[in-house]
């Protein structure tokens, strides 16, 4: 058994090196109330067959019209990924018989999608970036859903998702290792909830992706890369509808030592369609190649081609939101922010507002870190995330504010916090009620001193010998002073006293 | 009171409103009509007695106010290709029989909503592949007319010979039904009736049950121009619910009947002379020509290179879609499912092996065909492209000409049971149909003539993508100079 490491672009067999090489098909459910085609509403959790139309149902003499904001939404999306805007889209119908396809055909766009070539920059784990070209986006149809287990002898099929829109993102086979393929979907995701256009939840089904998985002997990716020959590449198996970060790694992890074995023992990949087991963590065979359907893809006569106007386009980009990248870009120039820093409060949109609302005429840097160390864990720990935030960002200001005014140190600013975030009031209420304004009468400190060096004469003596001695002292005063002292006052008058 | 049965749509229509007699009286007289004629004829399908005299009280109770639409009170037959809701629609065929569809077709409910009476449904060929209607499950309509000396029983065309036939004996004052490749001009010209397939795109396709997407258009079966004119305008209309609705509006194309046709200029196209077309076609389309130079037209031999492409090409493209179309009868959700099954793949496989007839079956099996891995290039895109080729014959000559004369069919109706056994011969027929439904062009067919055993004869016209007007305007010079005024004998 070989080995692999989810974030190394080569694997050692038995008889060399190889490289795993992968190129992702992620299905994003449109953000749209109604289906692509019917006008049946979408929604999660409706009872089976209740959001269902004659048109999604295949009835005789129903006909589809396309609906517009399933389009618009494929564009924002294109735009979102830099990519080419194709004026002229066109429907094919995929055909093929199963009880969950009611027309007998799935409405998709096989020979010109809305949109062609994009590039999408992805941040690896170790702040490097690395792109992924997209090759293509198209609109299709989902299809209905089968019940098995209602029924020892029978299934039963709920259509509500049945004609439900999806964009499908296909990747250049440009991903190298398990991670790359984890950050670059949680990069499209990212873009996505950020555009509005897919929801971005996986637990619902409404993000998803069929991996292509290859291997081939190290340095053979390179050759591909510089001829465009697919010759250097293996054979590919596409594992179907994933839909966690960590089952992908899992499936791909596996599904590399997988083909590495087979070809290492003298055999040969077989294309096929596998699927992911999360519980057994193995990808087991669909169906190949050579059983593979037919799906006699030919454009649906009951559609027109898809013509979009330059300025519609143009409209849709002007409104498009700040995306990722540029917002990374410039909360780093804005704020000075670290790219750490930036990377971390974009991966959601209502973090990095949350920041920049908190961060107005206050140290940056510090409210950064407060918002993803303090805030997040809170929330992550109560199961929310930015969009859900009980505490207003104003809170977060008012309280760095009073760290860059003495009025309380860094250390006492984690107390205020757990009031403020149990709802007490504002930081600087809480510090008024709890009496935790930092003591900067040197007075006070001076007489805490006194009595400490009194009540310890011999480290006093030794501190003279041992100067790293003089952080007890600091301890025994902030312990003194209840830690409302301020630390640099401390500091001074102690080294003054002990004659440091 | 004189048979209303042999009023004329506009007739019918004009006496309603002057209340020379009423929709109940003038619908109890088709249905008794019908019920005599129809256990010979078999034209309906089913007969919606009850429904037709709700219609009809309900229509002389809007001409008692002086409501009314412009077809109120007129009992029609429906093809049972539109989906009529509450009432069986089975597109001719043991799939669908039972079907009830919850909902109403686009063309019906313009119908209903001018004050139509429905009398029944038609019959047709199933799911309207096949000219001589012998492809129903209902069985083969008969045409209610015969040749001289002779009593075979003669098909009355198809796919909607249920219509024509209808139209032809007084069973209806007029007949919605759908050409693909002629299944309105061939049945119409087989019954010394008129038909019009109008422009792609006119008549909506919602509720219609699909054959071919790009080629299927609804159009009326009359007894004349006028009323051709009349009915198709009520059909037509621009429907959201239709991707492919033309969002224009529809013109009053009575207005065109009756115009003089001086100055116009006819084109007849040389390719639409035929190996072994009969003698007594070419002498009835040179009569045509002769009657319209009479009446002022101008006339332009042209050429349409690409025709005898055009046969070969519907029938890779009707079918083509036509297997994706027919896929959703599945046994699923509604219509005929196989009673013994031993696999999901043997359910479908056994309900659509008992559900459809041996003509549909073919068309499907060669609508895969030609889709599938390996073939599509060679058959389906090319025969797009020889399409685009058929469509730019057209374009080329409209700079030439206003409206193009041919021949609507290559002979007159045949007996029942002639061209069962060979499917090439039958798909003959289409030969100078099929050109304007690949072409998305309107097509009139008038009768014209009688052959030799006193069979209608009929010449077709074809105009402008959107001009049904100059369509309307010859086939009325057309009608007018022939002064068919024959009728079959009442032998049922």
């Amino acid at each position: 058994m070989t080995d692999t490491v989810p974030n190394s672009k080569t694997i050692k067999g038995r008889t060399g090196d190889w490289e795993i090489v992968m190129g992702l098909e992620i299905h994003a459910q449109v953000a749209s109330k109604a289906k692509l085609f019917s006008g049946a509403a979408v929604g999660f959790g409706a009872g089976p067959n209740e959001q269902v139309s004659l048109v999604d149902a295949g009835f005789p003499g129903m006909l589809p019209t396309l609906n517009k904001h399933c389009v618009e939404q494929a564009v924002k999306t294109g735009l979102g990924l830099r990519a080419q805007i194709n004026k002229r889209s066109q429907f094919d119908r995929k055909n093929y018989f199963y009880p969950d396809l009611p027309t007998g055909y799935q409405i998709s766009q096989l020979y010109y999608p809305i949109v062609g070539e994009g590039v999408v920059e992805v941040e690896a784990e170790d702040g490097s970036f690395f792109n992924v070209g997209i090759e293509r986006l198209h609109l299709e149809q989902d299809a209905g859903k089968l019940i098995h287990d209602l029924s020892p002898t029978e299934s039963y099929v709920d259509l509500n998702r049945a004609g439900t829109a999806l964009m499908e993102i296909v990747s250049r086979p440009d991903l190298r290792t398990p991670d790359e393929a984890v950050a670059y979907v949680k990069k499209i995701r990212t873009i996505l909830i950020y555009l509005g256009t897919c929801d971005g939840d996986m637990e619902k089904g409404n993000l998803r992706a069929d991996v292509n998985v290859s291997v081939c002997r190290a340095g053979n990716y390179d050759k591909f890369k510089q001829t465009g020959d697919f010759g250097y590449l293996g054979t590919r198996c596409e594992i179907k509808n994933v839909n966690s970060f960590r089952f992908i790694s899992q499936a791909i992890q596996y599904e590399a030592r997988r083909q590495i074995e087979i070809l290492e023992d003298g055999g040969s990949i077989t294309q096929e369609t596998r699927l992911y087991d999360p519980t057994a963590g193995e990808t087991r065979s669909m169906r190949s190649k050579e059983e593979a359907q037919d799906y006699r893809y030919f454009p649906d006569p009951d559609l027109l081609p898809l013509d979009l106007e330059e300025a519609w386009i143009a409209e849709i980009k002007a409104s498009l939101p700040e995306l990722p990248d540029d917002k990374r870009k410039r909360l780093m120039a804005d704020y000075g922010l670290s790219q750490y820093d930036a990377i971390v409060l974009i991966s959601e949109q209502a973090k990095a507002d949350y920041f920049e609302a908190a961060a107005k005429g206050r140290d940056a840097k510090l409210v950064a870190n407060w918002v993803t160390n303090e805030v997040s864990a809170r929330l992550a720990a109560d199961g929310k995330d930015f969009s859900e935030n009980p505490l207003p960002a104003a809170h977060v200001a008012q309280l760095v504010e009073l760290i860059e005014t003495n009025v309380i140190s860094s250390k006492i600013a984690k107390e205020v916090f757990d009031h403020v975030w149990n709802g007490e009031g504002s930081p600087a209420e809480v510090v008024e009620k709890h009496g935790l304004k930092q003591v900067t009468d040197t007075g006070a400190i001076e007489k805490a001193v006194d009595e400490i060096i009194a009540a310890n004469p011999d480290k006093a003596a030794a501190v003279a010998e041992k100067p790293q001695a003089l952080g007890w002292f600091v301890g025994q005063v902030m312990k003194a002073t209840g830690g409302k002292a301020n630390p640099a006052a401390v500091n001074d008058i102690l080294k003054a006293k002990l004659g440091l | 009171m004189s048979d209303l049965t042999k009023l004329t749509l506009k007739g019918a229509v004009d006496g309603l409103k002057a209340k020379d007699f009423t929709s109940a009286e003038i619908t109890q007289a088709f249905l008794t009509k019908i019920e005599a004629a129809n256990p010979t004829l078999n034209a309906y399908v089913e007969v919606t007695a009850d429904k037709a005299m709700d219609m009809a009280r309900a229509s002389d109770a809007r001409i008692a106010t002086g409501e009314g639409g412009v077809l109120e009170g007129a009992p029609l037959g429906i093809k049972d290709l539109f989906c009529t809701e509450g009432v069986q629609t089975t597109a001719g065929s043991n799939m669908l029989r039972g079907f009830v569809p919850p909902y109403e077709s686009t063309v019906t409910a313009n119908l209903w909503r001018d004050g139509a009476v429905m009398l029944g449904k038609l019959n047709m060929d199933e799911f309207a592949m096949g000219s001589s209607n012998e492809t129903s499950a209902f069985g083969p309509v008969k045409n209610p007319w015969k040749s001289t000396g002779s009593n075979a029983d003669l098909t009355p065309g198809g796919s909607s010979g249920g219509s024509a036939s209808a139209v032809a004996a007084d069973l209806c004052l007029a007949a919605t039904a759908s050409d693909t490749g002629g299944s309105i001009r061939q049945p119409a010209a087989f019954t010394g009736t008129v038909g019009i397939k109008p422009t792609y795109g006119r008549a909506s396709r919602f509720g219609m049950v699909a054959f071919a997407s790009s080629l299927d258009q609804a159009g009326p079966i009359t007894k004349t121009v006028e009323d051709a004119a009349l009915l198709l305008q009520s059909m037509c209309s621009f429907d959201a619910k239709d991707s492919t609705s033309l969002d224009i509006p529809t013109p009053d194309w009575t207005q065109s009947v009756g115009k003089s046709v001086k100055g116009l200029r006819i084109g007849v196209p040389r390719e639409y002379v035929v190996d072994g077309m009969p003698a007594e076609i070419q002498s009835l389309w040179d009569q045509g020509v002769a009657w319209l130079k009479d009446a002022g037209c101008e006339i332009v031999e042209i050429s349409l290179p690409h025709t005898k492409y055009a046969l070969p090409t519907y029938y890779i493209v009707a079918p083509a879609e036509a297997s994706s179309n027919l896929a959703r009868y599945d046994g699923m959700r509604f219509g005929h499912r196989a009673d013994q099954f031993s696999s999901l793949d043997d359910l479908y496989a056994t309900s659509r092996a008992e559900g459809f007839g041996k003509e549909v079956q073919r068309r499907l099996t060669i609508g895969a065909y030609v889709l599938s891995a390996g073939f599509y290039d060679a058959y389906y895109v090319r025969a797009l492209k020889v399409r685009r080729r058929i469509a730019e014959d057209f374009d080329n000559v409209w700079g030439q000409v206003d409206a193009i004369l041919t021949p609507s069919t290559p002979s007159a109706a045949f007996a029942l049971g002639d061209k069962q056994i060979d499917p090439l011969t039958m798909y003959l027929n289409d030969v100078f149909t099929v050109t304007t439904n690949l072409a998305g062009l309107p097509g009139i067919s008038v009768p014209a003539g009688v052959d030799s055993g006193g069979l209608p004869l009929g010449l077709q016209v074809i105009g402008k993508a959107l001009d049904e007007a100059t369509v309307f305007q010859v086939g009325a010079a057309l009608e007018r100079a022939a002064g068919f005024t024959a009728k079959p004998g009442q032998w049922w």
